[in-house]
């Protein structure tokens, strides 16, 4: 870490090979006119309608089912819609969505404490390092209010107060109470809620389940997506599907870093092979680490867990002040112990955002002043506040989290300080979007955490909930319809040439990963990966680490190709072949994601340059060459991708530098 | 990276595992051993060592449903030594640490086993039962679009205290699982409490008990016969009070003249 030299301006334009400049990019967002808040009241009024009698006869294919998927498709079957919903699992329940355990904010301003849409929209923005669309963000922060309403009236049982209303609470990155939760399951109980809702409309005939089957690849006639071919989880058959247009809700790509706090079965395949399609990939490098998460205890480490981060309004982190002091926590006399945080951030201390706090532990681990077996993990200590409140206080606050924390580590925090490290958390990089949603292909939408679109380079706290519900609910039912009423959509067959052709391509690929029949799992080459991503595009990147990180991906994808063993056959449940599949396409996306952090010469949000930080350390945003978005146009595993540039135009938030000394 | 430097602490299990090719195939418990096990490892960490292992020997691996390995997204469905999820009470599968076992202990892996839910492959099975119970009634008649204000119902905390804790089931299955007649009162009792309790709910309670409760019994799942089993290995602690809420839903609907 070069933490003595300040850093001076960069050129943005960088000489290498390594992508190519778009000459002029054919980005457009389709922002509407208008002032900001009659936006998107513009755009719903301009948009192109389907007569209700007529909506049936347009097929819909929305993949993924956690919050954005389900939303979608319960509220285009609500319309009438010919809905096919398809998702990995055995059940749409299952999807990511449900682990989320915050909450959910709206600009309800329940509280009288000075919330409006106008905060919300100002706090994301500002959150995001000002990296995010201003009309994408206001139309979200509007949509926020009728979210809540939406799930109360669907049967959520959000925390209440005694006298029956609604409860909220606060959250980073605000100072406003504008986070609605239903306990520590509020993403549980926010997707049972479109489940149930998807679920009315199966059994009305509206939606068709799919379950057990990935999308494999998508199928483009005549420049429009029409379609998708899918391996059915089960039987192994390749089955292929045409429609009037797609929804790609299949979330964002952590697990490309082996080790995250994602579901083992989250990955980018889908959002990937649409990419390959011709989809660009916007802001890969966005990417979010969450401070508090239980330490990696060994090599067998399949995922990583969160502690909630509310913990640290009453823990303390700290470190030994010696680099090596192996000595138990109890033994470290208090004059030895460098509460690092309290130290360096005097007003903020222990609650600095997300990626401060983050980066913070990383740069005393590299110190070695890490505790634990590992050497990687700063202590949470409880002492203070269990002394000052009492245990019952503490319990009754975080009761079972520590008790999570006990059966995950066999460790009691009530007596012995919490072990924490920073893990892989959320992407806010994903497929590029218009205004409305629809990505570079036409006719392909992408929702929730798979699109690029509305937390910039970093994502606030119980924002991500938001986002998938606002997509799903409110905002694709809308868009979606203009597209199909406005565009020419011959009927086209799944038999028809390129669906056979996209089928035959799945179909080869699977035939090359059974093929290879070499002696390394699809596992250790994973956690290879996952470890040069950690390293080099993980918490803090330098030109020299990720240009090292794109050399050893593409040995490692070489090395995939000649080596992994893919045991059993094609046609009956293979979970290797699964797993296989989507590790090869890890190794295709890491390279974009490393050239997406290696040509971004600045620091902002959850993107840490090395070359760029004040004399302090901290980040620094370069807002004259980076005020953009970076979108990837796939040309070949390995060869250089285009860079496309999306300016982004502050009217409105005013870019400032963050501060939390 | 530096892990653990004490001295050797891993241990050796031995495993019978329920091996079954496909649905139309019979099974066998088959013995494996599982070297190398740390006590850190969850249950499910110390199955992926065996498939590793498993894997580079050119074999098949024992296929199991899992994902968020955190104990709420519900996939994880093991029967460990004749209990559901294992011997930890309250908690999934993934959740359950080998430092829970000794060194050179014998464990019995099973899939769930119930009609309802037919055997796919090993210890994988199809819970697709339950998403047509939900799609039965499981669920409050509201389009998007309509919804008053989220404050002009008020509704007691207790009330939807009582609410979420019905509504905290994660479909896992582990009730139908331990029950000897394979019902899965618990499950739809859960649902057709939570929505009975809300406000939100009582449009369509008596439609929606009627018609759960008889997907329910069409899946082929069995009755109820009050013991408790449920209960006992839910990881979410959902109570049989839930089941006896939905008898008397079940019950209000059929006698008065309610039709679904």
């Amino acid at each position: 870490m070069g933490l003595e030299y300040a850093t001076e301006t960069k050129p943005h334009v960088m000489a290498p090979a390594l992508w190519e400049e778009a000459p002029d990019s054919r980005l457009e967002a389709r922002l509407p006119s208008g002032p900001l808040e009659q936006k998107w009241d513009r755009r719903k009024f301009d948009n192109r309608l389907i007569a209700p009698a007529n909506r049936r006869r347009h097929t819909v294919i929305v993949v993924g089912t956690g919050l954005a998927g389900a939303s979608a498709a319960a509220a285009l079957g609500e319309q009438g819609y010919n809905v096919l919903a398809f998702f990995i699992h055995d059940s749409p329940r299952r999807a990511h969505s449900i682990a989320a355990q915050g909450g959910i904010n709206a600009a309800k301003n329940y509280r009288n404490d000075g919330d409006s849409v106008y905060r919300l929209f100002y706090d994301t923005i500002k959150g995001g390092d000002y990296r995010a669309r201003e009309a994408n963000v206001y139309r979200l922060a509007q949509l926020s209010v009728n979210i809540i309403d939406q799930c109360v009236a669907q049967g959520v049982p959000f925390a209440r107060e005694y006298g029956g209303m609604l409860e909220t609470r606060s959250f980073g990155g605000a100072q406003v109470e504008r986070t609605f939760y239903a306990r520590g399951q509020t993403g549980q109980q926010l997707l049972l809620g479109a489940y149930q809702s998807m679920m009315r409309q199966v059994q009305l005939g509206t939606v068709t389940l799919h379950p057990r089957r990935e999308m494999l690849d998508l199928v483009v006639v005549d420049g429009q997506a029409r379609g998708i071919v899918v391996r059915n989880l089960l039987s192994g058959q390749i089955e292929r599907y045409a429609g009037h247009a797609v929804l790609l809700c299949t979330g964002g790509y952590g697990t490309a870093y082996y080790l995250s706090t994602n579901a083992i079965n989250s990955n980018v395949t889908a959002a990937w092979r649409a990419h390959k399609r011709g989809a660009f990939f916007a802001n890969p490098c966005f990417t979010q680490i969450h401070p508090t998460c239980i330490p990696v205890s060994g090599e067998h480490q399949s995922k990583l867990t969160l502690m909630s981060e509310s913990l640290r309004n009453n823990g303390r982190i700290w470190v030994p002040k010696k680099p090596g002091d192996r000595r138990p926590p109890d033994e470290i006399p208090e004059g030895e112990r460098d509460y690092y945080l309290e130290r360096k951030y005097p007003s903020f201390g222990n609650l600095v955002p997300r990626d401060v706090a983050s980066r913070n532990a990383k740069e005393v681990c590299d110190e070695g002043r890490g505790v634990g077996e590992s050497g990687l993990a700063v202590y949470l200590d409880f002492k203070d506040d269990i002394s000052r409140l009492g245990k019952d206080v503490i319990r009754a606050r975080y009761g079972n989290l520590f008790e999570m924390y006990e059966r995950i580590t066999g460790e009691d925090p009530y007596s012995t300080p919490m072990r924490i490290y920073p893990a892989i958390h959320y992407t806010m990089g994903g497929l590029w979007v218009d205004y409305n949603l629809m990505s570079t292909i036409p006719g392909l939408f992408v929702l929730g955490e798979a699109n690029f679109s509305d937390h910039g380079a970093n994502r606030l706290g119980a924002s991500a909930l938001m986002q998938g519900l606002a997509d799903g609910y409110f905002i694709a039912p809308y868009t979606v319809a203009d597209y199909l009423a406005s565009a020419r959509l011959p009927e086209v067959s799944p038999d028809a040439e390129p669906f056979r052709a996209a089928a035959a391509v799945v179909q080869a690929r699977i035939d090359q990963l059974l093929g290879v029949r070499g002696d390394r799992t699809a596992h250790e080459i994973h956690r290879e990966l996952g470890r040069v991503l950690w390293d080099h595009v993980g918490m803090s990147r330098s030109d020299a680490g990720l240009r090292r990180a794109l050399t050893e991906i593409s040995q490692l994808r070489q090395e995939f190709w000649e080596r992994v063993i893919v045991p059993g056959s094609p046609d009956n449940q293979n979970q290797t072949l699964e797993y296989a599949g989507r590790v090869a396409d890890y190794l295709e996306f890491a390279e974009v994601l490393t050239l997406d952090a290696l040509h971004r010469r600045e620091s902002c949000g959850g993107h840490f340059r090395e070359e760029s930080q004040t004399p302090e350390g901290e980040a620094l945003r370069d807002d004259d060459h980076f005020t953009y978005v970076a979108a990837w146009e796939f040309t070949g595993v390995g060869a250089p991708p285009v860079l496309h540039r999306e300016a982004l135009e502050f009217e409105y938030a005013h870019p400032t530098q963050r501060s939390y000394k | 990276m530096v892990f653990d430097d004490r001295p050797n602490r891993t241990m050796t299990l031995h495993l019978l595992v329920w091996r079954q090719p496909n649905g139309q195939t019979h099974g066998k418990m088959v013995p494996y051993t599982a070297e190398g096990i740390s006590p850190d490892m969850s249950f499910l960490e110390m199955l992926d060592v065996v498939n590793e292992g498993l894997i580079r020997k050119g074999e098949e691996p024992i296929a199991f449903d899992s994902d968020c390995r955190e104990g709420i997204c519900g996939s994880c469905a093991l029967v460990v030594n004749g209990r559901a999820h294992g011997p930890d009470g309250g908690t999934t599968v993934c959740q359950l640490h080998m430092r829970r076992f000794q060194n050179g202990d014998t464990i019995a892996i099973e899939p769930w086993r119930a009609r309802a839910f037919p055997v796919i492959k090993d210890l994988v099975v199809d819970r697709s039962a339950f998403d047509r119970i939900i799609a039965a009634g499981g669920y409050t008649s509201i389009s998007v679009g309509g919804a008053p204000d989220a404050n002009t119902t008020l509704i007691p905390k207790d009330t939807v205290e009582a609410a979420m804790d019905a509504a905290a089931c994660i479909a896992c299955g582990a009730c139908v699982a331990q029950c000897k007649n394979a019902s899965a009162a618990l499950f739809t009792g859960a649902k057709i409490s939570q929505l009975a309790l809300l406000p939100q709910g009582a449009a369509e309670r008596r439609r929606r008990a009627l018609r759960m409760v008889r997907q329910m019994d069409a899946e082929g799942f069995g009755s109820c016969s009050w013991e408790g089993q449920c209960e006992a290995v839910c990881p979410k602690g959902i109570k049989i009070t839930n089941i006896a809420k939905m008898v008397r839903e079940y019950n209000r609907a059929a006698t008065t003249g309610e039709t679904s």
